[in-house]
């Protein structure tokens, strides 16, 4: 241990030589808020390609969302501040280019969907024309072919009869179909980035299984790169292809799901696997990780998951743990990331 | 089994000193803005010294404006000198004892007004939207009645009925709570009838809890905030319409003094005398202002929706 | 297998209906929203009854109604034998002590103006013959000792809490009038996924303690397998299937709990290429305007003409042998099929 071969902040795919479709590098978000200045994001690194979907996981206050919202450029500056890091897009550092470039891949080429799809649509405009709204707006579109395509779109996000519910208001459709005209809005431009922001917490499982196979269809059609970003190891388990699993800020440990479902290399990602209620441990206690998620005011030293953390020694109470590599395609900011490893999940 | 949550917790409180030095309630919270507030500083220092004037107006005055033997006709008019700062009034009395006494009646009207209504309106209202349905029917239909009133017009008719002989700063106040009360009321239901669907209310109500602490200790303390900034904001406006009435000579009647009054009386021999009039239209500005600024940084610090 | 305790709580043929008025001035009823359409089961003492299902279903109004804050449309709701949707007053007041809640959100209940020691000791100033005055702050410091919280914060304010601990002072909350009986709604789904966990083993552990029956009503179905004895599948103000927890799970007769129970995603990626699938085409119809007849067929693969022309009784039958209420039911195993 005493000379861990140490991934600062990039991940495997970016060593490859090749440039990821969308790449998060070393970013840094802070909020100047009245009690202090809270560090949301430290140094997150993530990477997705073509037709890949990264799902994030972490709880709130975990900073998965904020840093969706500085991929998309959709942070309030200020209260928000980025004082390091790249989000590079084909290559090219989004955080750094020209507003109006910027607005050009925002909606267009990266494309965003909510949790809250009622408050996300506007109340007053018929969902045609909202999502007949991209079209005019970004390619000019007449009203009539904008329209057109709007029908088009909810085809495609079936919703049935879209012809004849294409003037209808947002208060007229379920919390399901709601989330389909906000995937339709999205998808209209053909993005090559979809982030979806806890797309089907608010929706019942059914719906919720409805929505995240339409994802799944609509990602193969077009070879989207999808970043999902949720707390449901369910849903994640079902679609992700590779994990990033954020705490307090940071990255903890990004693996591809198989991997990390089967013998997670961070004490966190092992105890949010095992405290899933178990069918043959019914009755019994569940396993809990203890204590409560950090104060973003306050955060522990060292590292942060230490005051939980069933594995931690002293270091860990000083050191901020690094992410080392684990392998080619994993990496874990845990100091004994190896014993973690070896006890497996279950 | 017990053990690992209660060690956890003890864990808590460990992890926890942070927290323990931040404002206990939402309302030293405010408090903590409102103190750090200039704005507020300032218009409470001038509140403060207002409120001093109007209750021992003879700290800032030795001579005593009610006193008829201070004036001297043969001094009407008079500029400013070093004996009358402020000048003199048509009558020969000095014009900056008066305006010091004049701020009792604007104080007495401001306040007293922003109570009574505060405390009607918010009774009222707190029982409409408890109750709803046709409790609250009836109150909101009476309180639009006077709500339709267009407020000077009908502080003049209330005034002009209620006879100009006994009408001192008392008869302002109620001719202006009449008209203020369903504003407050307005505000106060809304407010409760939020608090009133939220989940505490239900807890309490499935603890066995009666209507009157639920009102009392769940609805009030969570629906007041809006009525306390609307009173507050409300105190340079009563003020500022007991001029107004006072000048038009419905409000309070000689001899008291009243700014409204004061510049009533100056404005006809504004021309040859304006000291009279500009002084105590100075002050009235200013203690509105004050007021005012008083009640803006109140709902800063109260106002959810900017917290 | 010992003989099945007395219930605590009956609940027979339990309807809300909620009147659809049309008109400002004169309102006359244009139809209702059928919350909950006929709903009966049993509470046993100590026993967990999960209740499980969508949004819209009527598990919250159902929540309301046996703890006597809405008043049925008909039906009634036994505790020990005595009616409290006919309770008043003084009656209704007793009554309630042995009934109490659990809420969802633990951050809209509790009083952001009272102190921890003021909103746990309330139930003590509302009954004050359960606690002499002397004694109730320290009741209440025990009672948050138990529910695993420091008991020197009672002079705190909820805010200066996690949501975790919030919903512990609200379980503390419920236990005060040491009730028979707690309504947990979705005690758990606010919560952080690391947070959960605590919550539900505090609940087993105060139900060991205690010898507390819950009704848990949830929409997590994994939450509610893991703590609940009995489990209730609810659609559309209905009980579409009841059994115990095996019965359930691993033989669901009923399709729309095959379809819920499918639809659950698996926390396990090994293998999910080859897992099946029931996923229902559309949404809940609205209870205002439920189908005639069986109110799941206008979503249901199985769907014939007696489903629409007859309402489905919830009976044991030849596929089932739980109750179920589906004409054509059967067992399927959708959660271990492959």
């Amino acid at each position: 241990m005493k000379n861990p071969s140490v991934d600062t902040h990039l991940l495997p795919a970016d060593r490859a030589g090749d440039e990821p479709l969308l790449a998060v590098d070393n970013l840094h978000v802070e909020f100047q808020t009245r009690q202090g200045v809270v560090r949301a994001v430290n140094g997150v690194s993530y990477s997705v390609n073509a037709g890949e979907t990264l799902a994030v996981l972490g709880e709130s206050g975990s900073g998965k969302s904020v840093t969706a919202q500085a991929i998309m450029g959709i942070l309030d500056m200020p209260p928000a501040r980025i004082p390091k890091g790249e989000v590079r897009f084909h290559g090219t550092d989004l955080l750094t280019m020209r507003d109006e470039d910027r607005g050009q891949i925002r909606g267009r080429r990266i494309a965003m969907i909510f949790q809250d799809a009622l408050s996300a649509l506007n109340p007053v405009f018929t969902v045609g024309w909202q999502i007949g709204e991209m079209f005019r707006v970004h390619q000019g579109m007449s009203k009539r072919d904008a329209r057109r395509k709007a029908v088009e779109l909810m085809d495609r996000v079936r919703i049935p009869g879209a012809k004849s519910r294409v003037d209808d208001f947002p208060h007229q459709f379920s919390g399901g179909m709601r989330q389909r005209i906000m995937i339709a809005m999205a998808i209209a431009l053909d993005p090559e980035i979809l982030i979806a922001d806890e797309p089907t917490t608010a929706l019942d499982v059914t719906v919720q299984a409805q929505i995240m196979g339409l994802l799944a269809e609509l990602q193969q059609e077009s070879d989207m790169g999808l970043i999902l970003i949720t707390h449901d190891l369910g849903v994640v388990a079902d679609v992700a292809d590779k994990i990033a699993v954020m705490y307090g800020g940071r990255i903890v440990e990004h693996a591809s799901v198989f991997d990390g479902y089967r013998a997670p290399a961070h004490p966190y990602t092992k105890g949010l696997l095992e405290s899933i209620p178990r069918v043959d441990l019914k009755g019994q206690e569940l396993y809990a990780i203890k204590g409560m998620p950090p104060n973003l005011l306050d955060m522990p030293t060292g590292c942060a998951f230490h005051p939980r953390c069933p594995y931690r020694k002293e270091n860990c109470v000083t050191d901020v743990p690094p992410l080392y590599t684990v392998s080619d395609t994993r990496g874990s900011a845990c100091h004994y990331w190896r014993e973690v490893l070896d006890d497996g999940s279950r | 089994m017990s053990n690992a949550t209660v060690a956890e917790s003890a864990k808590d409180k460990d992890a926890k000193p942070e927290k323990a030095r931040r404002p206990a309630s939402l309302w030293s919270d405010a408090w903590h803005d409102l103190r750090r507030n200039k704005v507020f500083i300032l218009g409470s220092i001038l509140v403060l010294i207002l409120i001093l004037m109007a209750a021992f107006p003879s700290l800032f005055s030795s001579v005593n404006a009610y006193d008829p033997s201070t004036c001297d006709l043969s001094n009407a008019r008079e500029g400013i000198t070093s004996k009358h700062w402020f000048g003199t009034d048509n009558l020969g009395c000095d014009t900056y004892s008066r305006v010091i006494y004049g701020a009792r009646v604007s104080v007495i009207v401001g306040i007293a007004t922003s109570l009574i209504s505060a405390i009607v309106g918010g009774g009222l209202g707190l029982l409409a939207g408890y109750y709803s349905r046709w409790v609250d029917v009836l109150l909101s239909r009476i309180a639009e009645i006077f709500f339709a009133i267009p407020s000077v017009l009908g502080a003049l008719l209330f005034l002009s009925v209620a006879g100009r002989e006994n009408a001192g700063a008392w008869i302002v106040v109620l001719s202006l709570a009449v008209l203020a009360w369903p504003l407050i009321l307005r505000i106060m239901r809304a407010a409760v009838i939020s608090a009133k669907n939220q989940d505490y209310v239900t807890a309490a109500r499935a603890l066995g809890a009666g209507p009157g602490r639920i009102m009392v200790r769940h609805i009030l303390p969570n629906a007041i905030a809006p009525v306390i900034v609307t009173a507050t904001l409300n105190l340079g406006v009563f003020i500022a319409a007991e001029a107004g009435l006072s000048f038009l000579g419905v409000g309070v009647q000689p001899p008291a003094i009243s700014w409204g009054l004061m510049i009533g009386d100056a404005r006809r021999r504004f021309l040859e005398a304006p000291e009279p009039l500009i002084f105590p239209a100075l002050f009235l500005s200013i203690t509105v202002l004050a007021f005012v600024m008083l009640g803006d940084a109140v709902r800063d610090a109260l106002d959810p929706k900017l917290r | 297998m010992t003989a099945p305790a007395e219930p605590i709580l009956e609940v027979r043929d339990l309807v809300k209906h909620f009147p659809l008025n049309y008109g400002v001035v004169f309102k006359r009823q244009v139809g209702a929203i059928k919350a909950v359409d006929g709903v009966s089961f049993d509470l046993r003492k100590g026993e967990t009854l999960g209740v499980v299902g969508e949004s819209g279903c009527g598990k919250s109004t159902l929540a309301k109604l046996l703890m006597a804050l809405e008043r049925p449309t008909s039906g009634s709701v036994r505790i020990n034998g005595r009616d409290i949707t006919t309770a008043r007053g003084a009656e209704l007041k007793r009554m309630r002590r042995n009934i109490q809640m659990v809420m969802q959100d633990p951050y809209t209940s509790l009083n952001p103006r009272m102190t921890v020691g003021d909103i746990v000791g309330e139930p003590f100033e509302i009954h004050s013959d359960v606690a002499p005055k002397g004694g109730r702050r320290q009741r209440v410091q025990e009672l948050l000792e138990v529910v695993g919280l420091n008991p020197d914060h009672i002079n705190r304010y909820p805010h200066q809490f996690s949501g975790g601990q919030r919903q512990r002072i609200g379980i503390a909350r419920g236990l005060a009038l040491q009730p028979e009986i707690i309504i947990c709604d979705e005690p758990v789904s606010a919560l952080d996924v690391s947070i959960q966990a605590q919550v539900m083993n505090l609940l087993e552990r105060l139900q060991n303690e205690f010898n507390l029956a819950y009704i848990f009503i949830a929409h997590d179905l994994s939450v509610v397998r893991h703590i609940s004895d009995r489990i209730a599948v609810m659609y559309l103000g209905k009980i579409v299937e009841l059994g115990n927890d095996a019965e359930i799970y691993d033989s669901p007769t009923h399709p729309y709990t095959q379809a819920l129970l499918s639809a659950v995603p698996v926390p396990d990626p090994e293998g999910r290429e080859t897992r099946q699938r029931i996923i229902l085409q559309g949404d809940p119809p609205s209870p205002a305007n439920p189908p005639s007849g069986c109110h799941f067929r206008t979503r249901c693969w199985k769907a014939q003409d007696i489903c629409a022309e007859q309402e489905p009784a919830l009976e044991a039958r030849p596929g089932s042998a739980h109750p179920s209420a589906c004409h054509f039911a059967e067992a399927r195993d959708v959660v271990n099929a492959e």
